[in-house]
């Protein structure tokens, strides 16, 4: 079985979980006999090419008015209903555009009608999150047909990654007339608060989910959305729960620099991630116990809020904040805490805590997380049950005999959360999806 | 005859350097020492050597009728010791000249008044034996760090023995009356009280190159003229010492308008320059000065929200004096090394979120790209020392348990 899965963003060049997942995923499929054709913006060249061919979409020369582009037309409508500028045509070097304009003049040839070569244009594609993704989107999706019309043949199949790749997945789905299937690894209720939801990319979601034949929900916290808030059939919409994959080797722990336990937050610090409810609860443990020390790794929209909220509450000198981490840094931060919370307003899935838990780290997460439906050792709470948290933290930082405990039941835990189990579910809803279609 | 007082402060922060989360515990090293390397011998370069030559040459050239004083702070000693030595010789053959007085201040160039008695006398102290080693002489007059100044500071001050303070002619205190006199000390009257003329001291020091200013360009001639007309006893010029060369550039013509400034002042006639003490004996005191607020020289506002604005300062102000009973009790030159420069005022001057009127000042003195980062980076380094102290101490405890055993 062949696949061809679009993507925003795959490792080492990533921005978020998205990559991550992208990477594990591919690796299963593969251990599964699926061939995964992988189309990103943008790619590096430096991306781990053994599971996965990596297709840079800014190598592909797609043919804007091409009247193989079946479907083309009806995207650019549905760009313009989400109030893309006029730029998001794929535009050409003024240059080029004399070139053109010149050779039409001379022999009076339309070349813009002419099918096949005459008007092609490489569009680069910046590959980051920006001001202009809504343009990139577009873009995207109109190479995202030229892709599906050269590899005409080579896939049985469509897999899209979030909001960002779903006119892609849909205009590949037109030209090719192969099953669709998107991935929702967040929708906009998560990265919004409240119900101020950005409205494009609701459209955005819930296009591609209804032009889908099926949906893969990362939990079930996020299928219900998609049924209740997206609308969504529910026999359309399945689970499949992320795994985690690690390092083959373990790098070495490194040299402890406080002897205080380390309670740890480590993500964006944004609305979305409950930096708040952390802040309130290491205030009121350390009113109890003076031998801990907090960090907050990450950086975002609120984290000048939140160092002055812990300037105020009188704590900074038990309270750190590390900025943004990468990497090794990332690893490293794990390994130095004796206790992970992820206290999130709404967390489709969240792998940060498998991440700690392979770490030998017991975790505390929200009840609002995804990755509360897989884990059975972490402690869950309720996010605003700041009092709970608290009592969750002093436990496992006055009992030595519940951490161990967690720690190592965790360990065992988040071993057996492997993205082959969980790629061969994904394989079975491509089946599903193929066999319909027929 | 009028008195013209001539003031400057010199003042360099030992400045950390980028310390992370993952330092802490493990790097005992908080400075950074290339650039405190670097500003300071730009700054020698620019501004404290000519300078020092400058006047070296006038107090030659007016054989005694030219006089001026100074502050200079221990961070900044302690900076000229290993960076820029030749400095340090060139202040001290102005001392040398018996026409420049050297003022006492805090040795951090600290908010310690704003602490303790306590930690002011500590400050205040280490500072004068500081001054009397480098230059001789045990200074009479004291001058708080940025001009900060209160009743009760006043009397602190004097009753450390100093019969001279400087103060900001700010006018939310001092309404109608003008800072050209002589005040007293509200609480006790025997401090002489001399306060900055700022609307002259800032034709100097932050006007003179200002091509948008009304009177650009400054000539000597045409400021003693100001001088001379302004009413009252005596001018106090008090400004950043840094004036000359670095905020002022040299091309901007400061040091050649320095050079003519004496012989114009003094051929105006019935005007004379003195030294801080001497200025504050030439004539009698017309007033006591009431001030119970706190007030200094920064910013529009003269008071002290530069440093203690926002709850960041207060933050990291609240916990470095929370470790002063346990640094005290260490009794060990390295740590109080660490403990002087950690209270230096410019750490809270960068952790400022008053962005209005005086940003672009801040902003010139601040190396973090915001205040955020410096509470942050304060804060880290803190953390460290408070561990290396807690240590420290249960090692003392420990061998005193030992000795006691044995």
């Amino acid at each position: 079985m062949r696949v061809l899965m679009f993507g925003w963003e795959f490792p080492p060049h990533i921005a978020g979980g998205l990559g991550t997942a992208c990477y594990g995923m591919t690796r299963g499929l593969a251990r599964n006999d699926v061939e995964v054709i992988f189309v990103m913006p943008r790619a590096s060249g430096d991306e781990d090419e053994r599971f996965v061919k990596v297709v840079n979409a800014s190598d592909v020369e797609a043919r804007y008015c091409d009247g193989s582009v079946e479907g083309a037309d009806d995207i650019m409508r549905k760009i313009s209903f989400i109030h893309i500028d006029s730029n998001m045509v794929p535009y050409i070097s003024p240059e080029e555009w004399a070139t053109y304009r010149e050779g039409y003049e001379r022999t009076g040839k339309k070349f813009w009608e002419k099918k096949g070569d005459s008007w092609t244009q490489r569009y680069t594609f910046s590959g980051k999150y920006g001001a202009n993704l809504m343009e990139e989107v577009a873009r995207y999706a109109v190479v995202a047909a030229e892709v599906a019309r050269q590899l005409d043949g080579q896939f049985d199949v469509i897999h899209a990654h979030d909001w960002l790749t779903y006119f892609a997945g849909i205009a590949a789905k037109r030209v090719s007339g192969k099953p669709l299937v998107v991935h929702m690894h967040a929708t906009s209720f998560d990265r919004s608060s409240g119900d101020n939801i950005d409205t494009r990319v609701y459209e955005i979601e819930r296009a591609g989910m209804a032009a889908a034949d099926r949906v893969i929900a990362v939990s079930n916290l996020t299928r219900n959305i998609c049924i209740e808030k997206y609308n969504i059939p529910a026999e359309r919409v399945v689970t499949v729960h992320n795994a985690v994959r690690f390092a083959e080797k373990e790098n070495e722990a490194p040299e402890r620099g406080v002897e205080d336990k380390i309670v740890t937050f480590l993500g964006r610090i944004t609305y979305q991630k409950g930096p708040d409810y952390f802040v309130e609860a290491a205030a009121k443990v350390l009113k109890r116990v003076p031998n801990v020390r907090f960090v907050m790794a990450g950086s975002g929209d609120m984290m000048n809020h939140v160092i002055r909220r812990v300037a105020r509450l009188g704590i900074a000198d038990r309270f750190h904040f590390t900025g943004f981490l990468k990497g090794d840094d990332v690893h490293k931060m794990f390994q130095l805490s004796d206790l992970y919370i992820m206290p999130s307003v709404s967390e489709p899935f969240g792998i940060s805590p498998l991440e700690a838990m392979r770490s030998n780290v017991p975790v505390i997460i929200s009840k609002q997380s995804g990755v509360a439906e897989v884990l059975d050792y972490a402690v869950k709470v309720d996010y605003w049950d700041v009092d709970a948290m608290a009592d969750a933290i002093y436990g496992f930082v006055k009992y030595p005999a519940l951490s161990k405990m967690f720690a190592k039941k965790g360990l065992e835990e988040v071993i057996g959360l492997k993205w082959n189990n969980a790629a061969a579910k994904i394989k079975t809803v491509y089946e599903d999806a193929i066999n319909e279609c027929k | 005859m009028k008195t013209v007082n001539l003031y400057f402060q010199v003042h360099q922060p030992w400045r950390l350097k980028v310390y992370r989360f993952f330092n802490i515990g493990k790097d005992h090293n908080y400075l950074d020492d290339f650039t405190n390397r670097a500003i300071m011998q730009k700054v020698a370069r620019q501004c404290y050597l000519p300078m020092n030559a400058l006047l070296l040459n006038l107090i030659k050239e007016h054989k005694g009728a030219f006089k001026c004083s100074f502050s200079i702070t221990g961070t900044a000693v302690e900076q000229f010791r290993i960076y820029a030595p030749e400095v340090l010789d060139s202040f001290r053959a102005l001392a040398e000249t018996g026409c420049v007085e050297f003022l006492a201040e805090t040795y951090s160039h600290s908010l310690a008044a704003l602490s303790s008695k306590e930690d002011f006398v500590e400050q205040v102290k280490l500072h004068t034996k500081m001054i009397k080693e480098e230059f001789g002489k045990k200074p009479v007059a004291f001058r708080n760090t940025e001009l900060i100044y209160s009743d009760e500071i006043g009397e602190m001050a004097s009753a450390l023995g100093f019969k001279t303070i400087l103060a900001e002619g700010a006018k939310h205190v001092l309404g109608w009356k003008s800072p050209d006199y002589v005040y007293t000390n509200a609480i006790d009257n025997r401090l002489r009280v001399l306060l900055r003329n700022y609307k002259l001291s800032d034709d100097i020091a932050f006007r003179f190159s200002n091509q948008g200013w009304d009177q650009y360009p400054l000539t000597a001639d045409k400021f003693a003229g100001w001088v001379k007309e302004s009413a009252g006893e005596v001018v106090n010029l008090f400004m950043d010492y840094e004036t000359f060369g670095e905020h002022q550039k040299a091309t901007t013509g400061i040091f050649d308008f320095m050079k003519a400034l004496p012989a114009a002042i003094l051929a105006q006639g019935d005007m004379k320059f003195a030294t801080v003490s001497e200025a504050a004996k030439a004539s009698q005191p017309i007033g006591v000065l009431h001030c119970p607020h706190v007030m200094s020289w920064a910013d529009e506002e003269r008071d002290v929200t530069a440093w203690l604005g926002n709850e960041l300062q207060n933050e990291a102000f609240s916990k470095l004096y929370g470790l002063k009973d346990k640094v005290k009790a260490l009794k060990s030159a390295d740590f109080e090394y660490v403990w002087n420069f950690m209270q230096t005022s410019d750490h809270f001057y960068y952790m400022a979120t008053k962005w209005l009127s005086d940003g672009d000042v801040h902003s010139y003195f601040n190396p973090y790209g915001s205040s955020y980062e410096a509470f942050i980076n304060y804060m880290n380094v803190l953390a460290d020392f408070e561990i290396e102290v807690e240590k420290a101490l249960a090692a003392k405890k420990s061998r005193k348990k030992e000795v006691a055993t044995a």
